[in-house]
């Protein structure tokens, strides 16, 4: 089971990669577990999750070829 | 007819026409900041003939403002935005209304300007404009077109956008509370790519246009993400089940909005917090105006039944919305944590904020030797 994760904005200063391939998660919530010890400093920032381009608010179980955005708050002009 | 020479263009397309024309002649729109998004939206919304356009920013233009600025010319350089941005736009349409508001948008002026336009188009470049923006047109039930860049990605979408029968979404569905200082990754001024701003402004005035005409459908319900890197768009499908702050006027002289880039960690620990002593909380808490917050984690003993609600310090940051806004007095096992939480509270909310003393320690010792 493989999801793709997608990065935008500021995230991508910790992520340096828009994308990646995560294997056996089967919930946003273990997704997001697993992306905190692989990028420690993820577990500050401030974003909302999209799960195949819906913003979603509770833990939504994922399925093969998934994808999930963290979109932060983006502030330049 | 002159009208129709100069927007002969427009006037051809299939449902534009002298009525849609008309409209865009009685539209009254504000646009807040005046650099690399608002002079594009500025020059496209003059060009096709947008009746009356506020412009608001304090700022003069620099000389590294030209690559992205393209309204300002280095003879410009120290003069005010909006002075030249008028002065050129009066030459490209004469007739269009150019009302100039030469400072920043704030909590003092926000309600009164925003009030006088149909919507307005967000072209700021900080957190505190972008918040004060989206609750002033909560408040007066006006739509506003949001747009901002980060390193090589800019977006776009309008919120607020009052249909029946659906609930209107605003941006603190997507993000209720204003990130403080350290959230933000970087408060260095952040590169920006000349044409970047150029392409996202350009979407937010073609927004304004279907605001005004009705043509096509608003991007009220998505967040449109591009990327100059990969020339791609991300749609994002938004909604308003988040449980926000409700933004009313009480909620609105409550916040703070100057939550600034060099709020540091070390500032938030300068907030001045008033530290009562157990007599004087014995005292307060008798008045049925003061909220006492308790901060310890849940599995933290003793209990108490004098508390109107307890948040743990690890889910404050994220419920201080959720508090009211009267006087508070934060309570914890020693008096150390509710320093930190006060701050916090003070931080994003303007009322008064205690801490109590020796915490709840403190107060058992005293009530048990009475």
């Amino acid at each position: 089971m493989e999801v793709q994760v997608l990065f935008f904005g500021s995230i991508t200063d910790i992520t340096i990669v828009n994308q990646l391939m995560v294997k056996d998660c089967l919930d946003t919530k273990m997704l997001i577990n697993h992306l905190n010890l692989q990028y420690p400093t993820l577990a500050d920032k401030k974003y909302f999750l999209a799960v195949n381009q819906k913003m979603i608010h509770d833990n939504t179980i994922l399925k093969m070829g998934d994808k999930v955005a963290l979109m932060p708050p983006f502030s330049g002009g | 007819m002159q009208v129709n020479e100069r927007y002969i263009r427009q006037l051809i397309l299939p449902g534009f026409g002298l009525a849609t024309q008309e409209k865009l002649t009685q539209a009254k729109v504000l646009i807040v900041g005046m650099g690399g998004l608002g002079c594009p939206i500025l020059q496209y919304l003059v060009g096709m003939g947008v009746g009356t356009i506020g412009i608001m920013d304090a700022d003069t233009i620099s000389k590294s403002n030209l690559h992205r600025q393209l309204l300002y010319e280095e003879q410009h350089i120290g003069l005010t935005k909006v002075a030249v941005a008028a002065t050129k736009m009066h030459l490209q349409n004469s007739t269009v209304q150019i009302n100039e508001y030469p400072f920043a948008i704030a909590k003092d002026n926000a309600l009164e300007i925003v009030d006088e336009y149909d919507f307005t188009v967000d072209a700021t470049d900080n957190f505190s404009a972008k918040y004060l923006i989206n609750d002033a047109s909560v408040i007066l039930n006006k739509p506003w077109i949001y747009g901002a860049v980060s390193g090589f990605e800019g977006q776009v979408s309008v919120f607020n956008l009052n249909i029946k029968g659906e609930v209107p979404i605003n941006y603190r569905h997507l993000f209720a509370e204003q990130p403080a200082s350290n959230e933000v990754a970087s408060c260095e001024e952040a590169g920006v790519l000349g044409v970047l701003p150029g392409i996202i402004g350009t979407m937010q005035a073609a927004e304004a246009i279907k605001l005004i005409t009705g043509l096509g459908i608003s991007l009220n319900t998505k967040l449109l993400n591009y990327n100059f890197l990969s020339s791609s768009w991300y749609e994002i499908t938004i909604d308003a089940l988040l449980s926000t702050p409700i933004i009313n006027l009480d909620f609105y002289h409550a916040t703070n909005y100057e939550l600034d880039c060099a709020l540091s960690n070390e500032q938030i620990e300068e907030i001045d917090i008033d530290e009562i002593d157990i007599s004087q909380f014995l005292d307060l808490k008798k008045d049925p105006h003061l909220f006492i917050l308790d901060v310890r984690e849940l599995h933290e003993y003793p209990t108490i039944d004098f508390s109107h609600a307890q948040i743990p310090m690890s889910a404050l940051k994220n419920s201080i919305h959720q508090l009211p806004n009267q006087p508070i007095c934060v309570v914890c096992h020693q008096g150390i944590r509710s320093i930190y939480a006060a701050q916090l509270i003070k931080l994003q909310k303007q009322i008064e904020v205690y801490s109590l003393k020796g915490g709840l320690t403190a107060y058992f010792n005293k009530v048990n030797n009475d």
